[in-house]
């Protein structure tokens, strides 16, 4: 929730600036999260199940492999995940730090899951 | 100076659009920067709003040119299994061919200690670039949608910047290593 409005700065106002709700900016920041965080889950999940690799392998064009499928389904998380966030949220004034610091959770999971050294621990021995 | 069409689209990939992405990073982590309280007056806001929306934009449409030409282009040719068993085609090579692709000529360790380019390289950046596009376009539509409204909300601006710059990494990384690989194994 914002407390400071754009009158309260000289420059903004001459401006003539609405103030916005905050649910857009959170959608625009937990779908980044999200998109990253399903790319890092499917990543790890492919590196561990020859049945998630199957799964994965035919979603992209010849020769992509499952990177098709990880890249393809992170894609639709990211834009759905929007698309729906911004429906539910447009008009809501909601704690946008609390909805950043979680999108950093999933950002910095996304990091961890598509790190090699990590997801090769999960490959069958 | 001949380019072949697969040398030319590793070019467009890694140089053209990673040198787009490099100069909309600094020409929108500048802007931000300066997007601060007392630091302009409302015309200057709105010139400067500008070639916030052109930077961000640029960043975040290269972004995801980049992993799309990278992806559905480039990476065909570099992981083609044409070596055959034991990366038989590869012995003796000193660099890709026909026959062995960047990846059969890594993993063969003919000309030295090269499958860790694959195994660890390349594994991270085929995967890490994905994020910068994600978090690219995030930033792109918070300046978007807040504008002018950043300069009251010094907390909101940093978050932003904090997606900007880790986009800029998640792409450092993976044009680093995509150099690196594409030095010892390049597409041919």
């Amino acid at each position: 929730m914002n407390t400071t409005t754009t009158t309260d700065f000289a420059e903004l106002q001459g401006l003539d600036l609405p103030e916005r709700p905050d649910g857009p900016g959170a959608a625009f920041m937990l779908s980044a999260g999200i998109g990253c965080f399903v790319l890092g889950l499917f990543t790890t999940l492919d590196e561990a199940s020859k049945a998630v690799d199957a799964f994965l392998a035919p979603w992209g064009p010849g020769g992509v492999g499952p990177l098709g499928g990880k890249v393809g389904l992170a894609m639709i998380a990211y834009f759905v995940s929007l698309a729906l966030l911004l429906v539910v949220w447009r008009k809501k004034d909601l704690d946008i730090k609390r909805w950043f610091w979680i999108s950093v959770g999933l950002g910095c999971l996304g990091v961890l899951l598509t790190f090699p050294l990590f997801f090769q621990m999960f490959a069958p021995k | 100076m001949d380019f072949s069409s697969r040398e030319t689209w590793a070019v467009i990939h890694g140089m053209v659009l990673g040198v787009v992405f490099l100069l909309a990073f600094s020409g929108a982590l500048a802007e931000m920067w300066g997007l601060r309280p007392g630091m302009t007056t409302a015309a200057g806001i709105k010139d400067r709003m500008k070639r916030l929306y052109v930077g961000f934009g640029a960043m975040a449409a290269s972004a995801w040119l980049t992993v799309i030409t990278g992806t559905y282009v480039v990476y065909p040719w570099y992981r083609a299994k044409l070596a055959g068993a034991q990366y038989a085609a590869c012995k003796g090579l000193d660099l890709p061919s026909k026959n062995c692709s960047p990846r059969d000529f890594l993993l063969s360790n003919t000309s030295g200690n090269t499958a860790e380019w694959h195994n660890f390289g390349m594994e991270w950046k085929e995967h890490v670039a994905w994020l910068a596009p994600f978090l690219a376009t995030g930033a792109f539509l918070l300046v978007i949608y807040y504008g002018p409204r950043l300069v009251g909300r010094p907390w909101l601006r940093n978050a932003v910047v904090i997606m900007l710059v880790a986009a800029f990494l998640a792409a450092v990384v993976a044009g680093a290593l995509g150099a690196f690989i594409n030095k010892v194994g390049p597409i041919v």
